[in-house]
Formats: structure tokens, sequence, C-alpha cells
């Protein structure tokens, strides 16, 4: 009834060719902004904000990432959690050598680092393939990670080897360090995500987009149509070390404001931004937001169902919440394999016929 | 003879000790590999597993007792008895081979046809299940596992290495065992896969899938029969870790280690399997010993997978693995 394309007429190739070409969508995207901008500030308290939604915005983005990687170009990697690493010391490291330096741009400058680190261990996927490549990455990811815990440079030579972030401002509201507010990490989560997704929708339906995804297809024949394997595997991990360097940042500049790389960034969060990736679906920018959403939001309701109403030991949760992870990773896998975002798309089918079922 | 060299050669007869380890899990993946194509990243939680259960049915610990505790406010732990070793081995084979049963008919049959990205995952998840259910099944607290193999130092090869070279090398009882079992384990897998029908069934599976159902070979039948020898190859691989280190989280963490062996062997060889282990547990303990001091120590940790990257550069394939040949 409300969700109907009739008398929606397209006058021009580009209104044709946008995002949301069905009004009703466009709509509520207009509308999802302005409740994330103007209404979430109001209603969000501190438990909230720091249990579930900075973590999903940082996720969230690094999902992105992720998914331009393996939904887009079709490279599997594991090495995430090391990039995130990446990011997060490389920002600690402008913080601290450039005092003056808005966070904003520290931020932008870590994502760079970030892709420049992600290329050099993107190379190897020219020639290795598949899970080879997938083994290959997993040397990022030890790597780096050893190298930020053995490296006293990394670190300042801090006696824990835990790095801390600096109180930093924008506009004179403190966004890291101790004195930011729960409000604050939120304003800037969220203009990070919602700049680098609409960069991440409109990259991936123009040129660039089109040569990852033929090289995801089929990349011998892509390489016979003309398209530049070397150029677009390395854009492709380029930009996705971008997302991901950037969500590192975040998550220890903003959200954690301390960390210690082998325990905040291990290869567990390569796997959670793995699993994310896939039960939201692969090659779709709503699924990257899908996949964060459920799997920060399973736990920590899970949790709250457990161990405070239900009064259980959090060890006993905790190994609960695994298996649940697991399971319904396996039931989505079972049921849609193409995930929440495959989902979503029957459900939008089905809706512009309701109520008339034919 | 110098002493560098003496300790370089200790250190390389123990990398050889530590490598039949990570060949002992690869050789999971490869037989899962070889007869479904699925890449089965669950293997070392399956180690895991099989040693907290034989753990749980030695010390005759109650099934689910925490979990039952925290709903019911009883307090329940262990039944009071214990089982012999052997007993407890042969229960741990029964739980694997059931294991392999409820993985087939729940997950993978649904799965045929996917795309191996998404048989990968459906692993992944498969892992994550595992570890919370032997967590909640056993708990989760370091155990001691202890199946009657000498433990120390090996008294006869101190011995025998001082009358050679002057100079005692140190290694565990234990792994020499572990070598041993390990030679024994793929003898036996040799063995029944080169003269039994159904070890015949399952190379011909491995070699065509389509061609083995043509003949009349049941497809889930074999995919049992491999979950449960990848099963009883775990509970090898997991008695082994747990009885050096205790059977705890880190145990599932050497599935990691397996991949890079198996990227060296190629993922549908068995010997492949072994010499990339070997390769690897050699390889890591030299690089240690030489390189160790210089950058800090711990190289360990990325060493095989670094090995693994430089490897690929220069043959996709592995070792033993079959050329990769693409059309369009």
């Amino acid at each position: 009834m409300l969700y109907r394309e009739a008398g929606d007429f397209k006058t021009s190739y580009t209104s044709d060719n946008q995002t949301f070409p069905i009004r009703f969508d466009r709509y509520g995207y207009y509308f999802v902004l302005g409740v994330a901008f103007l209404v979430m500030p109001l209603i969000l308290n501190d438990y909230w904000t720091n249990a579930l939604v900075v973590p999903f915005l940082i996720y969230t983005i690094a999902a992105l990432g992720l998914n331009i990687l393996i939904g887009y170009c079709g490279q599997l990697s594991l090495g995430t959690g090391g990039f995130m690493a990446v990011g997060a010391y490389a920002s600690y490291k402008l913080m601290t050598g450039f005092p003056d330096l808005n966070i904003i741009f520290v931020i932008l400058l870590s994502g760079l680092v970030t892709a420049g680190v992600g290329v050099l261990f993107g190379l190897p996927s020219l020639r290795i393939k598949g899970f080879y490549l997938a083994v290959a990455t997993l040397a990022a990811q030890f790597f780096l990670i050893w190298l930020f815990t053995r490296t006293p440079w990394f670190f300042n030579y801090s006696p824990t080897g835990m790095i801390s972030a600096p109180t930093r401002t924008v506009f004179g509201i403190p966004v890291t360090g101790a004195s930011a507010s729960a409000l604050s990490m939120y304003m800037i989560c969220l203009v990070f995500l919602v700049a680098l997704a609409w960069l991440a929708r409109n990259l991936t339906r123009g040129t660039l987009g089109r040569q990852w995804m033929a090289i995801r297809d089929m990349d011998i024949a892509a390489e016979i149509i003309g398209v530049n394997p070397l150029w677009s595997k390395l854009t492709a991990f380029a930009v996705s070390s971008f997302y991901i360097g950037v969500a590192g940042a975040l998550l220890f500049a903003v959200y954690l404001g301390a960390a210690e790389a082998g325990e905040a960034f291990g290869i567990d969060k390569s796997f959670l931004v793995l699993f994310m990736v896939i039960i939201g679906g692969l090659g779709s920018i709503f699924g990257a937001f899908a996949g964060a959403f459920f799997l920060i939001a399973g736990p920590v309701l899970l949790k709250i169902m457990l161990v405070d109403n239900l009064g259980w030991a959090t060890d006993l949760a905790a190994h609960l919440e695994i298996m649940i992870i697991g399971a319904l990773i396996i039931v989505t896998l079972i049921m849609e394999p193409h995930g929440i975002a495959a989902l979503w798309r029957t459900i939008k089918e089905k809706l512009r016929l309701w109520p008339f079922p034919y | 003879m110098p002493d560098t060299l003496l300790f370089a050669m200790e250190a390389a007869a123990n990398g050889l000790t530590a490598g039949v380890m990570y060949a002992l899990v690869a050789l999971g993946f490869v037989l899962i590999f070889k007869a479904s194509g699925i890449f089965n990243f669950s293997q070392g939680v399956m180690a895991l597993f099989a040693a907290l259960t034989l753990v749980g049915l030695q010390s005759g610990q109650i099934p689910f007792a925490h979990l039952i505790n925290a709903i019911f406010g009883t307090r329940l732990h262990y039944f009071g008895f214990t089982l012999p070793t052997l007993a407890a081995i042969a229960g741990t084979v029964v739980v694997m081979i059931v294991f392999a049963w409820l993985v087939e008919r729940y997950i993978f049959r649904h799965l045929v046809n996917q795309e191996p990205i998404i048989l990968f995952m459906a692993t992944i998840g498969l892992a994550y299940f595992l570890e919370g259910l032997g967590d909640l099944m056993w708990g989760a607290e370091v155990k001691r596992l202890d199946v009657g193999i000498p433990q120390g130092m090996s008294l006869a090869v101190d011995e025998t290495t001082f009358n050679w070279f002057g100079y005692g090398f140190y290694m565990d009882t234990l792994e020499l065992w572990a070598a041993l079992i390990a030679a024994i384990l793929v003898g036996a897998l040799v063995v029944f896969s080169q003269y039994t029908k159904q070890g015949r069934a399952l190379r011909a599976v491995a070699d065509d899938h389509q061609a083995a159902l043509s003949v009349g070979i049941s497809l889930r039948f074999i995919w049992v029969l491999v979950w449960s020898l990848a099963g009883i190859v775990a509970l090898v691989a997991g008695m082994m870790w747990g009885a050096k280190s205790g059977v705890q989280f880190s145990l599932s963490l050497i599935a990691l280690k397996a991949l890079p062996v198996l990227i060296l062997g190629g993922f549908t060889s068995i010997p492949g399997a072994i010499v990339g282990g070997l390769i690897i547990g050699v390889g890591e303990k030299l690089f240690d010993f030489f390189m160790g001091p210089l950058i800090g120590g711990a190289t360990e940790n990325w060493f095989a997978y670094m090995l693994a990257l430089v490897f690929l550069l220069f043959r996709p394939q592995g070792l033993f693995g079959e050329k990769i040949i693409e059309r369009v």
C-alpha cells in the first residue's frame, strides 16, 4: 500500500540512477538521517551509547571496508584486526607527535597510513587467490600485532605497553580522552560513518566499483575485457584498509581511550568483522549496517537477558553467547546464504505487491 | 663442534617434534578438504572439544553441570567415579562420530552446492558453537590431561647425544611419543585408504564427486566417515597438545598454526601436510634461534605465516598441491 513505485515517474537519467529510486525509500533515508542526527542525541543515555550505539557505528565502518574488499572485489581477508591496529597506532603516534593537529585530520591520516600498509599486504593478491590469500592476510594480522607489541617506539616507550588517547577537541568540544562526553563520541562517529557510507555507495556504483565487481565475478575474464587487475585489486585493498584504519583509529581514540594491540585488535576482531560482512550480506552497503547491528546488539541483549534478568554467572552467559552466535551464523547461512541484505530485498519485493499478491 | 651449531641442531630437533604436532592438525584439514571441498576451520576447536570430552569422561564430570546448577540451583559437579583412560578414549571416539553425523545431517546437508566461502563461514560458525558447547559442557578452567604418557626430559636422547657430540640435547619424552603416535596414525590412515573398501570409496569421492556418485558410492556416508576420521585425528592432536600444555582455549588456536602448514604442503596432499608441518616446525625454531635475539623475540607468532606468504609468491599451489589451472 505505502511502498509502491506507481506514479513515481523519472524524467532524467540522474533521477533514474539515484541511490534510492523509490520515493518511499528516499524519504525513509532522510527520516533515518534526521533521527540519527537530531532525535538520537536527545534520547540517548550514557549506558546505551557506550554499550551499543558507538561500537555499532565504529564496527559498521570496519564492516563497510571489509565488504568493499570481500563483497565487491572478492578478495578474502583475515587481517582486519591487524589493519585496525595500524589505524589505532597511527592515530596515537600522530596525536602525540603533532598535538596541534585536529583530530579529524588525525583520523583521516591514520586511514591513509593504513591504506598504505593494506596495499603492501595486498600485493600478494595478484598471485594468490581464495583461501590461500586468506592465510596470507593472516600473516599481516600476526606480524602487525607482533610489531606493535614488540617495538617500543610505537607505544612511546610506555612501561605498560598500552597506548592511551590524550584529549583532543573538535570546535572546542572534547571528543577523545577521559573528558569526552558520550554525546560527542556519538556525533563524531556518526559523522564519519555517514560520510564514509555515502562515499562507499558512490564508489561502488562508479567505474571503480564496476571494475572490482568484474574482478570478483571472474578475474581472468575481467582482464580480457580490459580491467587492470593490479589497479583494481590494489585500489580495493587501499580503500578497504582506509575504512578499516579509520574504524581502528575511532575505536582506540574515541571509544576505548586506551588499548593494547594484542588484546584490542586480536584475530577475534578479524573474525567479528568478517561475520558482520557475511551475515549482513556480501556486496551490500545496507548489509554492513545490518550485520554490524546484529552482532553488536545480539551479545548486549543476551547479556542483559541472562546476566541482569536471570542472574547467571558472567562466564556462563559468555559461553552460551558464543554458542548462540555460532548457531545463528550457521542458521543464517543455511536459510539465506546471501545475508540479511538478501532477506531485506525479498521483503521489499513482497511489500511492493502487498496486499495484492499478483 | 662449535656450540652454536649444536644449539641450532637441538632447536631443529625440537622443531621437528613441534612440527609433528602441527602436521597432526593439518592432517584433519586435508582429510575433509579432499573429500568434500570444505575448508574446515573448526578442526582446532574439534581438537579442544575432543580433549575436553576426554578429560570430562576420565574424571567423571557431569556434562552441563554449570548450566544445570545455574538453572535449578543444584550443586552437581562429578558423578563420583572415574573411567580408565582407554574407556574414556573409546567414549570420546563415539562422541566424535556422533558429532560427525550431526554435522553432516544438520549443517552440510543443507549447504550442498554452496560456494566454498559460504561453507568456510559455516565451519567458522561451527567452531564458535563448538567452543561455547565445550565450555558449557565441561567448564572453562584449564584442565590437566594425563593419558599415561611419560613427560619431562628424555634421558635416552640426552645420553646418546652426549656420547656423540659431548653435549646432551634437551627433548621432551612426550613429544617423541607424539611423533611416534602420529607416525602410527598416518600409517593406519594410509592402510585404511589403500586397502579397505571404505578407503577406496573415500579416494574415489576425493577424485570426482559425480563419478563416485554414479558408481553407487553414498556421498553422505563418506562425509560422515571423513568427519569422524577428522574427529579422531583431532582427538589424537588434542590429547598430545593437552598433555603438553593443559586443556585450555589456546588449544584451538593451533588450528591457525596449521593453516600455513597447509599452504606449504598444498590443501589436498597428506604427505604435504606432514612435510609442511616439519618445515614450519624446524623453520620457526631455527628462525627464532638465530634472529629472535636480534629483533625482539617471540617470532614464532608470525614466522610461519610470513614463510607461507613468501612461499606462495613463488609456488601458489604449495609443495605437493595439484597445479591450479584456470579457464574462462
